[in-house]
């Protein structure tokens, strides 16, 4: 436990991997287990969906998040909340000031969009869901608004959004607590088009943590 | 002895038949050619669906590429709760965080188009003289509606507008996972620089109005009932006229079309969908 990223987690670590830039990643997390996300190499987009395990239709709900809190940005003590209004997870830590949750996930489709017909044939955010999501019994319809950390969206006045230069930076994180128990779906954001990652998509680490045996 | 003649068949027939010709506030006008609003411009003829929604309640329709669909908030209270499915192929949907990020801008306003998730252009927004709108908070439900009323439930006094969506779209054969993130119209959300969110609950002047295009075939789901931060703690929600009419596919010098270069995009993306 001498690894300076691990520090101020519960002592019990469950999981620890590095997603590789671009790939898909899934697992459960149980109630009470914290899972810190580390940005490796700073500003890497990493887009985030959860389900209740016990039922997938029950899932995280960006807009039902935004109400409740009255806010759009997820900081420390944002409580995630799924489409029924029950709570999922709460951030209990992060070194980064806010993230987005209203820019939603790349995919072939919007790129074509935002970016012309050239990119379609790019990588992109849904089609990694769509792997995980094919996985395990979920599918297109299970797709709605999910997180993006460390990814920055501020918007003006006038109602102007957009992903701009990020906030994040090598070794910053957040800590996720389960309150529930929750699959995490994660897709490690490969857009090359605008900032959210740099320009450039580099790896992520996951640790799932615990305070002690079940 | 039964009061209401109910007794037997023939006299609970005769009781059922004589309710015929009842006329209520929140009740569809069939055939929508008896139109009681008949929009200027329009020829009865054209008509498609004429409805009043009332507090509380939903509705949902499918409706052909090119009809117009108006919604007018007849006395200045109403959250219309919409959802937006392809019909053809309904896991196609309105992607609401798509139809902000492709356009620049998270307040929907005359030229402003709802994209689905497949880069294309669901419905335009051809008219809007309300101006308050909201993408960020969704619908409530029946746990955010229970906090505030007392209770949440269809059944009951207060419903909420997310188990109404879901009605619509059961109506469809869709369900739970269906009930995608919507937009609701006439109340409005702003965003100030450090995220919060600033509510424009109303009441507005009668008589609101807005007229969306289809741009596809589209099924569309609609709930009206509170806004889930509506700060007032009665159930307050007033009557929704909704109203759609035929109307010619959009051309190509459109001007909603033609205003951006992501919208001819996701135009010429519906164009190529409809390439047969």
């Amino acid at each position: 436990m001498n690894d300076p990223a691990l520090a101020g987690l519960p002592p019990e670590i469950v999981l620890d991997e590095v997603i590789p830039a671009r790939a898909p990643w899934d697992h459960l997390v149980r109630t009470g287990e914290t899972l810190r996300i580390i940005d490796l190499e700073g500003n890497q987009a990493v887009d985030f969906l959860m389900y209740a395990a016990h039922d997938d239709a029950e899932r995280y709900s960006a807009q039902d998040t935004i109400a409740s809190q009255r806010n759009i940005f997820l900081r420390t003590g944002s409580v995630l909340l799924s489409n029924e209004g029950n709570p999922m997870a709460e951030i209990v830590g992060t070194t980064v000031a806010y993230h987005d949750t209203i820019g939603g996930a790349c995919s072939c489709e919007s790129n074509t969009l935002r970016y012309g017909h050239h990119t379609k044939s790019q990588h992109a955010c849904v089609e990694n869901f769509l792997t995980s999501h094919a996985r395990h019994g979920r599918g297109k319809r299970d797709m709605v608004s999910n997180i993006n950390w460390f990814m920055n969206v501020p918007v003006e006045a006038d109602g102007t959004l957009g992903i701009v230069d990020g906030i994040s930076a090598p070794g910053l994180y957040l800590d996720l607590r389960a309150r529930m128990n929750l699959v995490a779906v994660i897709s490690n954001c490969p857009q090359i088009n605008n900032p959210c990652n740099g320009f450039n998509p580099t790896p992520v680490r996951v640790v799932i943590a615990c305070s002690g045996r079940y | 002895m039964s009061v209401s003649g109910t007794a037997d068949p023939k006299g609970a027939r005769t009781h059922a038949r004589a309710m015929a010709g009842t006329t209520v506030e929140a009740m569809p006008t069939v055939p929508a050619d008896r139109t009681i609003d008949l929009p200027e411009g329009v020829t009865a003829g054209a008509m498609l669906w004429e409805e009043t929604v009332a507090p509380g309640g939903y509705a949902a329709k499918e409706l052909a590429r090119g009809a117009r669909l108006r919604l007018v908030d007849q006395r200045g209270d109403a959250c219309l709760s919409m959802l937006v499915f392809n019909a053809e192929r309904p896991v196609e949907r309105l992607n609401i965080a798509d139809t902000v990020k492709v356009q620049w801008n998270a307040y929907l306003g005359p030229g402003a188009l709802l994209l689905s998730d497949m880069g294309r252009v669901l419905m335009s927004l051809l008219a809007d003289n309300a101006g308050t709108h909201d993408t960020f908070c969704g619908p409530s439900s029946e746990r955010s509606n229970a906090r505030v009323y007392g209770d949440g439930g269809n059944w009951g006094a207060h419903p909420n507008a997310r188990d109404r969506l879901l009605l619509g779209a059961a109506k469809f054969g869709l369900g739970r996972k269906d009930v995608h993130p919507c937009i609701n119209w006439f109340k409005g959300v702003r965003v100030a620089p450090d995220g919060t969110t600033m509510l424009h609950a109303g009441p507005f002047e009668p008589g609101r109005a807005l007229t969306l295009r289809a741009e596809m075939n589209v099924i569309v789901v609609l709930a009206n009932c509170p806004h889930v931060l509506d700060p007032r703690s009665d159930y307050c929600v007033t009557s929704v006229r909704v109203t759609a009419w035929r109307g010619p596919l959009t051309p190509e010098d459109d001007p909603v079309r033609t205003a951006t270069p992501e919208a001819l995009r996701a135009f010429l993306n519906v164009e190529e969908y409809f390439r047969r």
